[in-house]
């Protein structure tokens, strides 16, 4: 996605300057992997997906390599070898290997029907197990974890969910977020432990069932694993490329090579692995920006999380916890599916947190990235930006 | 008013407001109300009804009534019990107190609600057989000035004109009358006549009331200095020549010695200015208007009567119409304005406590007739005790049994506080009541019982132009609710008086009060209605509104009194009245130094038993507050709209504050309609003082000395419930009727999130809120399903927000998705941009903006893309587009026929 974002970016600003080659280890174009839960749920096709037809990449002249393994870097021949292919030669090379899910080192792992969620290989695969009826255990109670819970219960597996926190993604949500979450969850027909740490999972060759810590047995004819993402640095850290968690780039999202780039979840700035869309694309902005010899810079990414999860509209950005000092406004209505919490700090909007009524989450991004001084519309901001600014929405 | 079902028939009726009587046609509904109209054919109204007529509709509901007559046990709870075993009761307690203590040891107390066959029925077990005249009324706190001026000067209370002079007279003088919001009917007759035939109008009153907004001349006078201005009018009639001689000779007695008394208190233009703190050149003008206009009517009302020395002053301006002859004549009468629907009928039949009955008083003569009439075996031979002299002595301990009918005097009285306390020592209290709460039943009442209320009850009412109007009964009685005089008959008769009290019907009453009035009359007496005496009862259903007198073999109706003499005096001739100095009763001093006048606003009436059952009438003035000059606030530190405290010698008051240039420096005004059950503390009549008239016993309301501290609230708020609720003791609030249900204005200074408890406890457990402790902000609201069942909404006292808003939704049966998002912001979303619900998180794009570019052909995900963004950046809502395209689709053909058609 961020590569397909980089050539978009590029084709605007320096159409033609560079002759572009994509590389890419799935045997099809590029495909929008944030809708993967969707064709999992059956509410989209496969094909649907695709980001962009083959002709839109043939009128940017890019040569597209789908289903070869980029195998090597070698920096000082400034040469990319491609697993039984050739070499390409580069003037400018951009790392976008994005991740992989962590598989957790448990007792039983390794048994058939461990399964992870990432690509659309991994979407067939579960699509024959809902298919079967099995019954599914997913680790994880993340973004991922819930998007994989979701996908299969769609389509009909029975699903437990299991969770080492005391609520869903506590990364973005407070706890009477995830809480509501939590309860327009599970009507889904998704089984939500929370506080339940995974010990093993049972089979001989199978899997059996999982364990928890406490002693629990859940039976389960699969496990997937969605407790985590590992950045994609290989090939960096064998070309003797810097890697710190993911490949380290500067703020022109450079590596430590020279003419060397990487963008999206493989890299690493300023010490953040950002795990979602939204700072890849304002990542490739940048970098095709500077590819075509402009001066802008990447400063970072205020983290933002503006998705339907299972279904449920969530939206998370800035201080959602609220820091010591800060203040919060909340709106809830739990029956009604919805709640609402702004962090406001000297005045300034710092955080929000929205579940199920996502309107005017850009709104709040917004205010949360000019900090400007929200004062005067404290007493309205709550309900929207039609309300709070009638004038300037209209 | 809702629709009415055809079937459902329409009775004529009239009001149980105001003293103007207006006919009303009430068709039930056939759901418990009434669509209510005026009645054309009444000659009160000829169709008009007044805010308060016109919301009777939403005052008839049970939710409030008592249903069954209830005793107070051991325990101190009201227990229901047979209508049997409460008679029995009060009828043993009461003999057993006459028994010990005698009859000077029990009471009841009246009211103008009460029609005239429930007053002659408690009148005549009172005076004629037990034997005592302590029987008072609530009118006696209205217009007993009135009567007694009425008394002094024509030896009967006679009200000499009758409405058509309103519609004749070219000056229109409205004096301590706010008719525009109490009398409103009868003000805008007045209004025509100034529109048509060019009537002045000239209005006295400290207060630049509402009835002051179409006056030619505004007099705000002093309080108390009536008199002074009438006898300036007086000195000035007689110095310019303008007296009938020939009327003040053949017609009155007295004329000199008052005359005389008259230029001792303002003996020119100039002086009634200075006694008056008048303009002189307004003074002048009044004068020389009233002196120029022969067709002159001059209005009063509870300005005039509620006064230490309102007799009086009903005497100067009698003296005033006597002096000129223009009494009794088309377009020209003093005409007093009477407050309650009844109290003319209560009059009557003389259930005042210096009455006796049928205009017939405490005279040897007088006395042995009506025993006579009655066959009574012990009449009262001398007067009650009045009002407030009959509550001082339930205080001492001096009556020990009373009975309540039909008015809340633990709110009317003045000093209310210390007529609480006096109740509280009663033997045996006893109510008859349309309600199950308020504050005289909660100050201790043994016995409720539930009595019919209007468009239940069936009688008659007079109104303050002597016309007999039939209230009808269009409703079934509420639960076991019985008619007052029933309920009283049946007392008397457990008490031995059984063939004195049979009666089976209003009309019987009627028949034998009619009697009366007709009994060894002649002529002697005013009130006659003799030619009804023998009216059957197809008669008296069907009897339309009739003026008295009708003596029997009347050949023509007599509208007016006086005209050519024939007073009731014993010489037939009218008395002037030599007035005593004006001066109020009371001082004000350092720590009093305001005078609290009170009165009524438009839309209540009285303690808002009826009136508060309405959302339409709630809504004007739905808080209880006092009126100060700009000069006053700002040197009291009182600011608009903020709170105040207001404390007398007798009791205290936090109010509301309308900061107003209408009050007059040194004054304020506050209304006197709350009670305990209504706000918090708001009871006006704990604040007035008990000084009364020494003629006609009514109390000086108007002019309490007293201070005013400013008094903060921190948080301000309301809430909205469907039952009524018991808000937090330490909050302010004030409780008023809206669109489905109660709300509840408050002000608190707790914190906020002991309202968030209160809130948990009163409310279901779908609870939407909204909170921000630090800006001071809590509201939240609970549903049953999809109806709002309680709101909350507390903030900022600077920005208390409007309820408006919330209120028309808690109206509602159902409230949408958006209403419900909305609803806590306590702001409108109408005609706010909504785009519906969100389908691209990214770019913010809802539901409602995409499908109109669909609308707008765009028919694919990638051209609303192009349009609009949505589905360009994570792609996710991709397939929610192509969902809501495809829905989108079946009507693409039908719009390409039409386009091709």
């Amino acid at each position: 996605m961020a590569a397909a974002r980089l050539v978009d970016e590029l084709a605007k600003v320096a159409l033609g300057r560079y002759a572009i080659a994509v590389v890419g280890d799935e045997p099809r174009l590029a495909y929008n992997r944030v809708l993967l839960s969707s064709v999992l749920a059956g509410e989209t096709q496969s094909h649907d997906i695709e980001l962009k037809p083959a002709g839109w990449w043939r009128d940017r002249g890019v040569t597209l390599k789908y289903g070869c393994r980029a195998t090597e870097i070698d920096v000082g021949r400034r040469e990319l070898k491609i697993a039984n292919e050739e070499s390409i030669a580069f003037s400018r090379l951009v790392l976008a290997t994005g991740s992989t899910a962590l598989r957790l080192n448990l007792p039983g792992a390794e048994l058939s029907g461990v399964y992870t969620f990432r690509d659309t290989r991994d979407v067939d695969l579960l699509l024959a197990l809902a298919a079967g009826r099995k019954r599914v255990v997913v680790v994880g109670g993340g973004l991922l974890g819930l998007e994989a819970a979701y996908g299969l219960a769609k389509a009909g597996s029975p699903v437990t969910l299991i969770h080492l926190m005391d609520r869903l993604m506590e990364r973005q949500l407070d706890a009477p977020a995830g809480a509501l979450l939590k309860s327009l969850v599970e009507p889904k027909g998704i089984n939500i432990l929370l506080n339940a740490n995974t010990a093993r999972v049972h089979g001989s060759t199978r899997v059996e069932g999982v364990e928890l810590t406490d002693g629990r047995m859940l039976e389960a004819e699969a496990v997937i694993f969605a407790a985590g993402i590992r950045p994609n640095t290989t090939l960096a850290k064998e070309a003797g490329i810097p890697v710190n968690r993911g490949v380290v780039v500067d703020d022109h999202l450079q590596t430590g090579a020279q003419d060397i780039f990487a963008l999206g979840e493989c890299a690493e700035h300023r010490g953040i692995c950002y795990g979602l869309v939204e700072p890849a694309y304002e990542q490739a902005q940048v970098l095709a920006r500077h590819l075509a010899g402009g001066t802008t810079a990447y400063a970072g990414s205020v983290v933002s999380t503006n998705l339907k999860v299972s279904g449920v509209s969530v939206f998370s950005a800035g201080d959602f916890l609220g820091a010591e000092g800060s203040e919060t406004i909340v709106l809830n209505d739990i029956k009604h599916g919805t709640y609402r919490k702004l962090v406001i700090a000297d005045g300034r909007l710092t955080g929000a947190v929205l579940v199920g009524d996502t309107s005017d989450a850009l709104w709040y991004l917004e205010l949360i990235r000019s900090r400007e001084n929200v004062a005067p519309i404290r007493s309205d901001m709550m309900f929207g930006r039609a309300l709070a600014l009638p004038a300037k929405a209209a | 008013m809702t629709s009415v079902n055809p079937a459902l028939r329409t009775t004529r009726t009239a009001c149980p407001y105001c003293g103007v009587g207006c006919g009303v046609l009430a068709t039930p509904d056939g759901n418990g109300g009434a669509a209510i109209a005026g009645d054309p054919d009444h000659p009160a109204n000829f169709g008009r009804l007044c805010s308060k007529g016109s919301a009777l509709g939403e005052t008839v509901g049970l939710e409030n009534r008592l249903l069954h007559p209830m005793i107070r046990c051991d325990s101190g709870s009201l227990e229901r019990v047979a209508w049997s075993d409460a008679l029995d009761h009060v009828a043993n307690r009461f003999r057993h107190i006459v028994a010990r203590d005698g009859a000077g040891a029990v009471a009841f107390y009246l009211s103008g609600q009460l029609l005239t066959e429930d007053y002659y029925v408690a009148n005549k077990l009172m005076k004629g057989f037990v034997g005592s005249a302590n029987v008072d009324t609530n009118s006696r706190l209205c217009m007993s000035s009135s009567v007694a001026g009425h008394r002094r000067a024509f030896g009967a209370d006679t009200v000499p004109g009758c409405y058509e002079d309103l519609d004749e007279a070219d000056l229109l003088v409205l004096t301590g009358s706010n008719a525009a919001w109490c009398h409103p009917v009868l003000f805008q007759r007045m209004l025509a006549n100034k529109q048509q035939r060019g009537a002045r109008m000239v209005v006295i009153d400290p207060r630049r009331t509402d009835t002051s907004g179409d006056a030619d001349l505004f007099l705000g006078l002093k309080p108390g200095t009536d008199t002074a201005l009438f006898s300036g009018l007086l000195v000035h009639l007689a110095d310019t020549d303008a007296l009938d001689r020939d009327y003040i000779e053949s017609h009155t007695s007295g004329f000199d010695e008052a005359l005389a008394r008259a230029r001792s208190i303002a003996g020119s233009a100039a002086a009634t200015a200075l006694a008056t703190g008048l303009a002189e050149r307004d003074v002048a003008e009044f004068f020389q208007m009233f002196t120029a206009t022969k067709r002159v009517v001059t209005l009063y009302s509870q300005g005039v009567n509620q006064s230490a020395q309102g007799t009086d002053k009903v005497n100067a301006i009698i003296n005033c119409h006597l002096a000129t002859g223009r009494i009794g004549k088309p377009g020209a009468s003093p005409f007093s304005l009477t407050g309650q629907p009844n109290a003319m009928g209560g009059r009557e039949v003389g259930g005042l406590s210096n009455q006796l009955a049928a205009h017939m008083n405490f005279t040897p003569p007088d006395i042995d007739r009506v025993r006579r009439f009655w066959k009574a075996p012990r009449i009262a031979t001398h007067e009650g005790l009045k009002a407030v002299q009959m509550f001082e002595a339930i205080g001492r301990g001096e009556i020990k049994a009373l009975w309540v009918m039909g008015t809340n005097p633990a709110v009317s009285l003045p000093d209310a506080d210390a007529v609480r306390a006096a109740m509280t020592r009663l033997e045996l209290f006893v109510v008859s009541e349309n309600v199950r709460s308020n504050d005289t039943v909660n100050s201790g009442a043994h016995v409720l019982l539930p009595a019919q209320a209007w468009g239940e009850k069936s009688g008659t009412v007079t109104n303050s132009e002597r016309r007999i109007s039939r209230q009808r009964a269009f409703l079934p009685p509420a639960g076991e609710s019985k008619p007052d005089w029933w309920i009283v008959s049946e007392v008397a008769k457990r008490l031995g008086f059984a063939a004195a009290f049979d009666y089976v019907s209003a009309a019987d009453i009627f028949r034998e009060h009619a009697s009366l009035s007709a009994f060894e009359n002649d002529g002697s007496r005013d009130f006659d209605i003799g030619a009804l005496s023998a009216i059957s009862y197809e008669a008296f259903d069907a009897m339309p509104p009739m003026q008295w007198p009708l003596p029997a073999g009347a050949q023509a109706p007599q509208p007016r009194f006086f005209a050519q003499g024939e007073f009731f005096t014993n010489d037939r001739k009218a008395r002037f009245v030599a007035p005593e100095i004006p001066a109020l009763r009371t001082e004000t001093n350092p720590s009093r130094p305001l005078r609290l006048n009170t009165g009524r606003i438009r839309d209540q009436w009285h303690t808002m038993t009826r009136t508060g059952a309405s959302p339409r009438l709630g809504a004007h003035l739905p808080e209880p507050f006092v009126e100060i000059h700009p000069d006053d606030a700002n040197k009291f530190g009182i600011g608009d709209g903020g709170f105040a405290r207001v404390t007398t010698d007798y009791g205290q008051c936090i109010l509301k504050v309308a900061v107003s240039a209408r009050q007059q420096r040194g004054m304020l005004f506050a209304p006197i309609h709350w009670s305990r059950e209504t706000a918090s503390g708001a009871r006006v009549g704990a604040l007035s003082a008990p000084f009364t008239d020494p003629f006609s016993g009514q109390p000086e309301t108007k002019a309490t000395p007293a201070s005013i501290a400013p008094y903060e609230y921190v948080f301000r708020g309301f809430a909205l419930s469907r039952k009524q609720v018991e808000l937090p003791d330490h909050a302010w609030w004030s409780r008023v009727a809206i669109g489905g249900g109660y709300g509840y204005l408050f002000a608190d200074n707790a914190d906020l999130a002991g309202w968030q408890s209160w809130l948990r406890a009163v409310a279901g457990d779908d609870v939407a809120e909204y909170r921000d402790f630090g800006g001071g902000v809590y509201r939240a609201a609970s549903f049953a399903g999809e109806r709002l069942d309680t709101c909350l909404f507390i903030g900022p006292a600077r920005d208390a927000g409007d309820w408006n808003v919330v209120k028309g939704l808690f109206a509602a049966d159902a409230l949408n998705s958006e209403q419900r998002r909305m609803l806590l912001s306590g702001k409108s979303a109408d005609g706010l941009a909504n785009a519906g619900p969100i389908v691209c998180a990214c770019f913010g794009v809802g539901r409602t903006t995409i499908c109109d570019v669909i609308a707008a052909g765009a028919s694919s995900a990638a051209a609303i893309g192009a349009r609009l963004k949505a589905g360009t950046n994570c792609g996710s809502c991709i397939p929610e587009l192509k969902r809501l395209v495809a829905q989108a689709a079946p009507d693409e053909p039908r719009k390409l026929e039409q386009a091709t058609s």
